[in-house]
Parts: structure tokens; C-alpha cells; sequence
């Protein structure tokens, strides 16, 4: 218990949360390393499996890179870059592994949605003589949106989890805090940092989980 | 003063065979640290997840807070959760054996209430015909034809804890991973990718072991596929 108040004590102090190891500045990293990387990722991802999966080609590839995405440690990547020439450019090692770990959730989801648009409707919009573009924008894009969005959301959480280990190899956010906390040998830094990403964690989650049901409900899914 | 050898280590080179015959000894206890967290967290989620997937699936409000909690867990990232053990376990095995028991859970239990779930209502209802009692009933009915379901969350959960096993560098139990902190701080090449590698090795491994023993357990649904 005294641990909780230490850690509690920590965190109301309001030195921790001014300067640039301040909590402020580390969630600010945080927040931005997450909404950039998944923006990026998004980009790089959702146009590749969109058009695979409505071309139907490349499943077990699209399939299989989050299998292998799974076998791949976070924390080794990270180190692997760091000794790369990429390691130099500041949060360059993080930028690359954030991405490299969002990208397979947000491929497979986003092709396995489209292949499992029910075939009757996509051939009921061929038949009315719809363009292989306006198939793809106007049906397979809409039926198959709870998938991405599914695959979004997992990559998000993905990325929150990777910022934080990303402070084992010298990145910023919130990760730092509980690696200077293990440095220091003080618990309650360390205790205080570990809630500050968890529950930093559990409001992304918090908002796609919000965002879910307040969308209309063609765009929900069947959960 | 001799000169200092000319070698792949001096020259710290990622790729090294001169690493691996020196530091065989390292290499060996590090990948045997990784596979004992692994097994231990993995064998002990299991045991755990089984009576609450089971729980679960009898008494349908149980479901609910079951699958809330294990989710909300899921999302607490790794290193967090580590961190949050810390005041428990101290700088233990157990906290990281904790740790990763806590995230295999999660992926087991979803994955065993789905594979119970997914019991046709007929086949449950011709075994409670034929006099099967609920004990029974579970046991060679229901857990059976929840088993293929169950391996892949089992695979899923392994793959997971082998490369999570890592993180536990931060308190000096990550297996391979406190080869990778070590030659993070030293820049020692050699000695990140060796281990890095080894441990995708270990992953797939791991995986393709366990495909086999489900299909071992499950010769019906090949049958039905061949």
C-alpha cells in the first residue's frame, strides 16, 4: 500500500510534470508519436489492402505478416535500428518500428473486410454495371468499414505499446518515466509512470470503443 | 602489448561466427532463461484460463466482466505492466512470469469460451439424450471440439509470450532480451542480432510444434477436410 501512496504522491507533485523530462512533455511525445505513426501507417496499409482485396490477390501475405509480426520481438527491432545508420536521426528508430508493427494489423484487417463482403452484393453492383472504382469506393470500401476500423483501433494499441518499450532503446514518451524510475531505483516513479500508460492506453482504447457506437449503425458491424 | 586481433568481433561486425563458438555458454543459458519464462507463464495461463473460459460459457453472466477484464488487461502495454508488478514481485522471475501469464490469459480465455461457444446446440443435446451428465458432457464433448480453437489461442499466446520475454530485460529476467539490452549499451552488433534472431527462431519453432500436436489431437478435422 505504501508504494500506491508514494507512486500517488509522485504524480501530484507538481515538479514531475513541468520541464523536459516533465510528465507534460513526455505524454505530448507520446500523443504525437502515436497519432503521426498511425497516420503513416494507415497510409502506407489501408490503400495496399484495399486494392489487393479487391482484386482478391496477395491473401496469404496479407494474412501472414501479422503472424509474423506477432513472432517478432518490439524490443529487439528496436535495438536493431538504433545500431543502423537510422539510429542517428533522433526518434528515427521509433518512427520505423511504431510503423513496422502497425502495419500488419491494419493490412489484415482491412483485407480479410474486404474479401468478406458477401460476393451477391458485389455482383449485384457489377451487374448494374458499375466500374471496378466505383465498386470498390461505393460497396467493397463501406461493407468492409467495421473491419478497418477494427484493424485501426488494434494498431493503435499496438503503437501506444510499442512508443512505451521504445524508451528501453532511448525514444521519448511516456516509457521514459519508468525507465528513468528503474534507473533511480525509485518504485513510486516507476509504479506512477506504469499507471500514466496504462491509463493512457486504456483511453485510446476508450475512444474508438466511443467512437464505435456512436457511428450509425450500418458502419458498426455486426458486435 | 599485442595487437589487438583482427577479427569480426573487433571489427563488430552484425554477423559473426567468431560470436557464436566464444560466447556459446551465454548464448545457451540466455535462449534456456527464455524458453523456461515462456513455458512457466504459458503452462500457468493455461491452467488458469480453462476453469474461467469454462465458468464463462455455464453461467452467461459471468461472461461479461470476464471477457471486460481480460480485454482491459490486454491493452496495458508490456512494459507497463511489468512496471506495475514491481511493488509485488520486486526484481523477480516472478514478476515477469506474472506479467506475461496475465497477457496469455487473456488470449486463451477468448480464444477456449469461443471454441466452447461454437458447440453445435444439437451435438450438446444428443450427448445430454444418451445420458451424458454435465461433468461428462464438458469433458468428452464439449472440451474436444473446443480443442482446435483452443490450440490457436495457445499458438497465439506462445508466439506472444516469446517475444514479450524480452521486456523483461528491464529487471534482468528477459531471457535472449538482456543479451539485446547489453549489446544495446556496448553497440556489441554481433550480439543483438544473434539474439534477436534466435528468438524469432525459438517463435516459429514453438508454433510449428504445437500445429503439430494439434493435429495429433484433433485427427477428425483433417479427416473431414481430406
Amino acid at each position: 500500500m505504501k508504494t500506491l501512496t508514494d507512486a500517488w504522491d509522485w504524480l501530484t507533485d507538481s515538479a514531475h510534470w513541468s520541464g523536459d523530462d516533465g510528465i507534460w512533455h513526455r505524454l505530448a511525445q507520446h500523443l504525437v508519436l502515436t497519432v503521426v505513426c498511425l497516420v503513416i501507417s494507415c497510409l502506407i496499409a489501408l490503400p495496399v489492402a484495399l486494392v489487393l482485396g479487391h482484386l482478391g490477390k496477395g491473401g496469404a501475405l496479407a494474412v501472414n505478416i501479422s503472424n509474423i509480426g506477432r513472432a517478432v520481438p518490439t524490443f529487439a527491432v528496436l535495438v536493431l535500428l538504433l545500431l543502423t545508420p537510422i539510429g542517428k536521426w533522433g526518434e528515427g528508430p521509433t518512427v520505423v518500428a511504431l510503423v513496422l508493427f502497425a502495419v500488419p494489423p491494419l493490412l489484415t484487417n482491412a483485407y480479410v473486410g474486404m474479401r468478406e463482403v458477401d460476393r451477391s452484393v458485389v455482383q449485384a453492383a457489377r451487374g448494374m454495371g458499375m466500374t471496378g472504382r466505383q465498386m470498390l469506393f461505393q460497396v467493397e470500401l463501406p461493407l468492409s468499414l467495421p473491419m478497418i476500423m477494427n484493424g485501426v483501433r488494434i494498431a493503435a494499441v499496438q503503437l501506444v505499446a510499442t512508443a512505451t518499450i521504445a524508451a528501453l532503446a532511448g525514444g521519448g514518451g511516456l516509457g521514459r518515466i519508468i525507465t528513468a524510475g528503474f534507473n533511480l531505483a525509485d518504485t513510486a516513479q516507476v509504479v506512477a509512470g506504469a499507471v500514466l500508460v496504462a491509463v493512457f492506453a486504456l483511453v485510446v482504447e476508450g475512444i474508438f470503443e466511443t467512437a464505435e457506437r456512436l457511428s450509425p449503425r450500418w458502419a458498426r458491424g455486426e458486435r | 602489448m599485442t595487437a589487438p586481433p583482427d577479427d569480426c568481433l573487433a571489427r563488430n561486425e552484425w554477423i559473426c561466427g567468431e560470436y557464436l563458438t566464444t560466447r556459446r555458454h551465454i548464448l545457451l543459458d540466455a535462449v534456456l532463461q527464455h524458453l523456461q519464462l515462456t513455458a512457466i507463464s504459458v503452462l500457468i495461463g493455461l491452467a488458469l484460463a480453462l476453469p474461467l473460459a469454462v465458468v464463462a460459457r455455464r453461467w452467461g453472466w459471468a461472461a461479461g466482466p470476464v471477457l471486460a477484464v481480460t480485454t482491459i488487461l490486454y491493452t496495458i502495454p508490456s512494459l507497463a505492466m511489468f512496471s506495475l508488478l514491481l511493488p509485488v514481485y520486486g526484481l523477480s522471475k516472478s514478476l515477469v512470469v506474472a506479467g506475461l501469464v496475465l497477457y496469455s490469459l487473456t488470449l486463451l480465455v477468448r480464444n477456449i469460451l469461443a471454441g466452447l461457444r461454437a458447440v453445435p446446440a444439437e451435438t450438446r443435446q444428443a450427448a445430454r439424450g444418451l445420458g451424458y451428465g454435465p461433468i461428462r458432457l464438458l469433458l468428452t464433448v464439449e472440451l474436444p471440439l473446443a480443442l482446435p480453437a483452443a490450440m490457436a489461442g495457445l499458438r497465439i499466446a506462445t508466439v506472444s509470450a516469446v517475444s514479450l520475454v524480452t521486456v523483461g530485460a528491464i529487471v534482468g529476467f528477459g531471457g535472449l532480451g538482456n543479451l539485446i539490452y547489453a549489446g544495446m549499451n556496448t553497440y556489441f552488433k554481433a550480439q543483438v542480432l544473434t539474439a534477436s534472431v534466435l528468438c524469432v527462431v525459438i517463435a516459429i519453432v514453438a508454433d510449428l510444434l504445437l500445429l503439430a500436436v494439434q493435429r495429433l489431437l484433433t485427427p477428425w478435422t483433417r479427416a473431414a477436410r481430406g
